[in-house]
């Protein structure tokens, strides 16, 4: 037929989405380095058994205060010393990461599923039920994170479960600002518009049509919300309204270590450095996601 | 020609061609108000898109929809997509009228084509995926069976195989278009509207695109309702032509002769403004004077009697009759018959 | 005959890009009379509208400019400094803009920004500004144009945005008046009066104008002189009534066969199409550029393209003296 116009050879020449990704994602030096000290984090948390012999809780009180591998009167089976119970400090560090992790995770879910689902009804149907979420949201935004957290936590006791449902439901905001906007910009496209007209459910536009334009923003912002929820988490240990001790926390570690800063500084130098490089590899990694996914070429 | 004068309650009978033949797609003084509001604190006022449209589109036929943006043709189309209830009359397919509700039904029989091939196909979609869709919603077949129907659209549409793999992004846009074709037709619906599908095109393309709906056309028997501003492109491939000026179809008339003998002013102010690639003429004087006018604040009378250049006393405050034609009809008071 | 008031040269433009360099324009030269209107007609991707923002000096630091000669009444274009270039544009070269709510700035009332454009160049005052403003809104056919002063860009229609503009551009009587798809974005009855509005206007002040678009219908009634481009290069050159007349380049031709003409191609009939894409202009090219898409294409394409002329003016660029089945 002679209705095969398009010469051959010339289309498909540039590549697929899913190519130019991956070629944006390894040329973005930032977001390589958090993403491997991401990596590394996490594998030491779920290889902690066995990285380390010892248990984090058991106690010794006969070898407390050994100083860690670099200074002298180092124990080589206690590679980073021991805290004031005698409690090996990697070991106590490597579950800690565990907890870190947990929290950062769930956190960043709850709150994920909560701000995704105000913030794309707000943005798909519009109308009331975007008055309602902007009403929520402006609501939320009033509230003092860290107060409301501290009182919650004080009134129920702090435990993992709280610690986690009460930043989840605190740290919904940017989910709903963020995925409210990005809705907006996407409803009115008109292959939203051929999804309709050719009988789609609006189930089916949201999560088929939208969503996977849409999702590159979520994953930017739940990075930085679950970096959130670990800092806030090791405040509120070390306020002591957090986790409760023995489970081992770098909040709590840090709060243990501060009436012997002045004397034995690595022991709360150790968690807070990994404090430092979880915090900085989540966000380069959430920052390095925005700048490969942001600038969304056509073509 | 005889022509009849009727009041404009009775407007909404449109002229039937062929005498007792059931139009495919009909519109019965079909209307849309919005509802705007222009500041903080004031109330919202009603934005008439659609003032009563009533038209029919037989089988096979191509209707060329002509008029300058804001005049109502993206709201019809999109009520007809189903996209938008109307405010009141209604939408008939066959004869039977069919509601916005009625999604679905209205999608197997009519789909679109829209105007930027760059925003009507999903980006993170597969070409595959993106004509399949349409079966997958409408759970037509098994995924065998799709696929022989979307590499049989592929080759209706004049795309090579191996674009199924790829994504958007990687096709020119009149490949894009293409894609677009296929998902429209790929449920064999026998109306499709298409909306400016070659104004954001190249001229190379868009004469490519222009063939291949022709053609796709007569092999198919598809029946089109052509959006366009092109005037030379909707003379190229209208059978019947409706002009619309502020929510309202002020004429309609077979193409032929709508393009020899216009007799709307406005329908003649639009076909002088047709640039034809002619280096002995110069750019036409089209005399329409004022710009468009607010569709919030229509203007009194017809609402064209500001820009006409041949307006009556009476155009000022009397909207003007529904004059038909044997093969259309025209809302003027130039062509009105005097009373008796 | 007087002196051209634009001569451009062998003029490129590259853009150095991750995968090589890409030429988006590839030695092309035109000159441009007082009162002339020179069309530049390409689809996208030609380099028609990088031509133009060259001569005005408004191409990204990133692109490579060269020329032989860019000549502006006198003045090489090459040699200027910035500053020099930002004190002709607005004043003695002015440009219009595809798209006049981007144009425009919203913050500031249509009044503020033309009378800006004057003062900007001009040591007048604002009571002479404000005479002037009015009195060119009337001219580009803008009604109580007072009251329109004081208003913002938003509250205008297109149309009115884009006889803003070309007020605006007229501030200080240009000499060189360069439009890229003026009419673009408008309906068809504003496009025609639009056009007509510029033709009057430079015919009255005896301005050379550019006009950049892909709308031959547009070209033909309002050019003196044509440029077609292709893939950077200029393929066809000419009076506006030898190239529609006459078309020599198959480009041409196929172009304007592409567009449905009422009155000569038949409703329905099948219409003239070029098959194919643009070629990547990336990296060296050799030979006739159009030749992946030429229907009378032979072997020799590959090789160097001689320039052909036809009478004074008329030139293109293929290795056809008359084309095959051309009436000549």
């Amino acid at each position: 037929m002679a209705r095969t116009i398009e010469t051959v050879a010339e289309e498909l020449r540039i590549p697929s989405p899913a190519a130019q990704l991956r070629k944006r994602v390894f040329g973005h030096y930032g977001l390589v380095f958090g993403l491997c000290a991401l990596a590394i984090v996490v594998a030491l948390a779920v290889f902690a058994p066995l990285l380390t012999p010892h248990d984090p809780y058991a106690q010794d009180l006969m070898g407390r205060m050994k100083p860690p591998f670099w200074m002298a009167g180092s124990d080589p089976s206690h590679l980073l010393g021991t805290d004031y119970l005698g409690r090996d400090y990697l070991a106590r560090l490597l579950y800690g990461a565990r907890i870190s992790l947990a929290i950062g995770l769930f956190a960043a879910l709850i709150s994920g599923l909560i701000g995704t689902a105000m913030g794309v009804a707000a943005g798909y149907f519009g109308g009331r039920v975007d008055l309602v979420v902007t009403f929520l949201i402006n609501v939320r935004l009033a509230m003092p994170v860290v107060l409301v957290a501290l009182a919650v936590v004080a009134i129920l006791g702090g435990s993992l479960q709280v610690v986690v449902c009460v930043l989840g439901l605190l740290l919904w905001d940017r989910f709903a600002v963020v995925m409210r906007s990005s809705v907006l910009q996407v409803r009115d496209l008109e292959y939203v518009n051929a999804a309709r007209a050719i009988g789609c459910s609006t189930r089916r536009i949201i999560l088929r049509e939208i969503m996977p334009n849409v999702v590159n923003n979520l994953i930017v912002v739940a990075t930085l919300e679950m970096a959130h929820a670990i800092l806030l988490e090791a405040a509120l240990s070390f306020l002591g309204l957090g986790v409760q001790p023995p489970t081992p926390s770098w909040g709590l570690m840090i709060s243990e270590g501060k009436q012997m800063m002045l004397f034995e500084p690595w022991l709360i130098a150790i968690p807070g450095v990994a404090l430092f490089v979880l915090v900085l590899a989540i966000n380069l990694l959430g920052d390095g996601l925005r700048d490969v996914t942001a600038p969304e070429n056509r073509g | 020609m005889s022509t009849t004068t009727t009041t404009q309650a009775a407007a909404a009978q449109a002229v039937a061609p062929e005498a007792g033949a059931t139009p495919v797609l009909e519109l019965a003084a079909v209307t849309k108000t919005y509802r705007v509001k222009q500041g903080m604190f004031s109330a919202a006022r009603p934005l008439h898109a659609l003032g009563g449209v009533s038209l029919r589109i037989y089988r096979k036929d191509v209707l060329g929809l002509v008029g300058e943006s804001g005049c109502g043709k993206s709201t019809l189309a999109k009520i007809l997509l189903g996209l938008e209830a109307p405010t009141s009359g209604q939408v008939l397919i066959d004869g039977r009228e069919v509601t916005a509700r009625e999604r679905t039904v209205l999608a197997r029989r009519i789909q679109p084509i829209f105007q930027d091939p760059y925003s009507s196909l999903n980006p993170r979609k597969s070409i595959e995926d993106i004509i399949a869709l349409p079966l997958v919603v409408h759970k037509i077949g098994d995924s065998a069976s799709r696929a022989k129907s979307v590499a049989r659209m592929l080759d209706l549409v004049g795309l090579p195989q191996r674009v199924l793999r790829g994504y958007p992004n990687q096709l020119s846009g009149g490949q894009r278009q293409r894609v677009a074709i296929a998902r429209a037709l790929v449920m064999n619906p026998e109306i499709v509207i298409c909306d400016e599908p070659t104004s954001a095109l190249d001229v190379s393309v868009q004469s490519q695109i222009l063939n291949l709906l022709g053609d796709l056309r007569e092999e198919l028997g598809l029946t089109y309702l052509f959006i366009s501003h092109n005037l030379a492109v909707v003379e190229h491939l209208a059978t019947r032509v409706a002009v619309m000026y502020l929510g309202k179809i002020v004429e309609e008339a077979p193409a032929a002769e709508l393009f020899a003998g216009p007799r709307h002013p406005y329908t003649k102010a639009l076909l002088e403004s047709v640039l034809t690639p002619d280096p002995n003429l110069s750019v036409p004087d089209t005399h329409l004077g004022a710009t468009y006018p607010n569709p919030i604040d229509p203007p009194s009378g017809c609402h064209f009697h500001p820009r006409c250049a041949s307006a009556l006393e009476i155009c000022k405050t009397t909207p003007p009759p529904h004059v038909r034609s044997a093969q259309g009809h025209v809302d003027c008071h130039l062509h009105a018959v005097p009373a008796h | 005959m007087s002196e051209p008031v634009l001569r451009v040269e062998n003029l490129t433009i590259d853009i150095p890009m991750a995968q090589g360099t890409l030429h988006a324009v590839r030695g092309i030269d035109f000159e441009l009379k007082r009162g002339e209107t020179l069309c530049i007609v390409g689809e996208s991707g030609s380099g028609k509208s990088l031509t133009s923002l060259a001569i005005m000096g408004l191409l990204s630091k990133k692109m490579r400019c060269n020329a032989a000669r860019l000549d502006f009444s006198g003045i090489d274009l090459r040699k200027q400094s910035p500053r020099a270039m930002r004190a002709l544009r607005g004043d003695r070269m002015a440009m219009i803009f595809q798209e006049p709510m981007t144009s425009l700035n919203p913050a500031y009332t249509i009044g503020d920004q033309l009378m800006e454009a004057l003062q900007l160049h001009r040591p007048v005052g604002r009571a002479e500004a404000r005479a002037r403003a009015i009195e060119l809104l009337g001219k580009v056919g803008i009604t109580a144009a007072e009251s329109r002063l004081s208003q913002y860009p938003h509250q205008l229609s297109g149309g009115l945005r884009q006889r803003v503009m070309i007020a605006m551009a007229l501030m200080c009587e240009p000499e060189l008046i360069i439009a890229d798809e003026p009419t673009t974005a408008l309906d068809v009855t504003i496009q025609a009066q639009i056009l007509r509005l510029l033709a009057d206007l430079q015919r009255e002040m005896n301005m050379a104008m550019i006009l950049v678009t892909h709308d031959l219908g547009v070209v033909a009634r309002i050019a003196d002189k044509v440029v077609v481009m292709y893939a950077g290069e200029v393929v066809e050159k000419g009076s506006a009534r030898e190239i529609f007349e006459t078309p020599r380049h198959p480009y041409t031709r196929g172009l304007l066969r592409c567009i449905p003409v009422p009155g000569k191609t038949r409703p329905g009939e099948h219409l003239g199409s070029i098959p194919g894409i643009v070629p990547s202009l990336i990296g060296h090219m050799d030979g006739c550029a159009f030749r992946s898409r030429c229907d009378v294409a032979e072997v020799a394409c590959a090789s160097d393209v001689p320039v052909r002329r036809t009478g004074e003016d008329h030139m293109y660029r293929c290795i056809h003296e008359v084309q095959p089945g051309a009436p000549s």
